[in-house]
């Protein structure tokens, strides 16, 4: 089945600091999926597993965190704790019948780097294949590349 | 405290799948501390109960809730608040806490979230070990402070048994033999001939072996 694929994002600050340069445009000229929102967080370890499960709730068919390499992390660890939190909802997903590499956690140096591209297409393409998330009945409206 | 985990999700869904109005309730004591029903946890079981509901085809309206714990009468008295906000409660408390609404609040439906598993402390963080069974016939004075009933997997009264091996329990390799523990503490504390005396036959009745407990202090009943 061919869909596209609703993706959200959580990069840290210091990560994705300058894909969001200029809106977003560098990111969209080298090829970063467009349907991945990106949401900007001070540090991925303040993100709460409430806050991916709530994207799933919202409809996502997969959400990803993007943090610091886990030995260069700027707040020290975390971005290692953001990863237990990824894992605690990966176990979660599997636990409610759900494919649990719809949740991910990538360790990327800060920067624009080819890694946090790849990242998003690596994501779409595993998506792209898995098929609609079972979450999606309650989609809501649409927003932006930028949107958060 | 006493320490628990929360029960496998589809477990959970199963016992909920049939209501319309569901109130996860927190419990802002032990299992709070011990991160398995406080209200973070009781945050994120209601988003997951929403998500497994939707994944079997099934919605609820889940709400969350939390009292400041849920083995006292009053603030059991305290879920009036959400009186007609729900027609099912998730109790996220250990047992207690689960008994204490059925006793409580005859005309409403409560479920376990968790798995009431020990008494225990937190030696490491995300770590929690047994230390206490409640036997309600404390040995503690004899044993330098290790409990034997708690840490010793056949409860020996004399220890340590056969299968203690180079300090380790014979049914995991990973556990600490009490015996040994105790017999090595109660050697620094100079106390070591005090394990020379044996212990008489246990009364178990005390353990719950006699039934359901129960504690009355005169001096505090009005």
């Amino acid at each position: 089945m061919s869909f596209t694929p609703d993706i959200r994002l959580f990069s840290c600050h210091y990560t994705s600091q300058q894909s969001c340069a200029d809106q977003g445009a560098e990111l969209r000229k080298l090829g970063f999926p467009e349907n991945i929102r990106l949401n900007r967080v001070s540090c991925t370890g303040k993100l709460q597993v409430t806050t991916l499960l709530k994207a799933f709730e919202e409809g996502a068919d997969a959400v990803y965190v993007v943090g610091c390499p886990v030995d260069a992390c700027h707040n020290v660890k975390g971005s290692l704790r953001a990863a237990k939190r990824v894992e605690a909802v990966r176990q979660a997903l599997g636990e409610l019948g759900v494919e649990p590499e719809r949740v991910a956690m990538y360790h990327l140096p800060r920067g624009l780097h080819p890694e946090f591209i790849d990242a998003g297409r690596e994501m779409n393409e595993r998506i792209g294949k898995l098929g609609p998330g079972p979450f999606r009945l309650n989609r809501q409206t649409e927003s932006t590349l930028m949107g958060a | 405290m006493i320490i628990a985990e929360r029960k496998p999700l589809a477990e959970i869904v199963d016992m909920v799948k049939g209501h319309d109005k569901i109130l996860v309730l927190a419990c802002r004591g032990c299992v709070t501390v011990c991160s398995a029903g406080g209200e973070r946890e009781a945050a994120i079981l209601a988003s997951l109960i929403r998500l497994g509901l939707q994944k079997i085809g099934s919605s609820a309206e889940v709400i969350e809730g939390s009292l400041v714990r849920q083995c006292d009468k009053e603030y059991i008295d305290a879920i009036d608040r959400w009186q007609g906000q729900y027609d099912a409660i998730l109790s996220t408390a250990c047992g207690v806490g689960v008994n204490f609404i059925a006793n409580l609040r005859p005309g409403d439906n409560v479920y376990p979230a968790l798995n009431t598993t020990f008494f225990g402390g937190s030696a490491q963080q995300g770590i929690w070990s047994e230390q206490c069974a409640g036997c309600g016939d404390c040995v503690l004075h004899l044993t330098g402070g290790l409990c034997p009933v708690a840490r010793c997997a056949k409860s020996l009264m004399n220890g340590p048994c056969g299968g203690s091996v180079d300090g380790r329990c014979e049914i995991d390799r990973e556990v600490d033999c009490v015996w040994q523990l105790i017999y090595d503490r109660m050697g620094r504390l100079n106390r070591r001939e005090e394990l020379q005396t044996s212990v008489p036959i246990r009364d178990w009745s005390s353990a719950g072996h006699g039934g359901p407990r129960k504690q009355v202090r005169k001096d505090l009943t009005v």
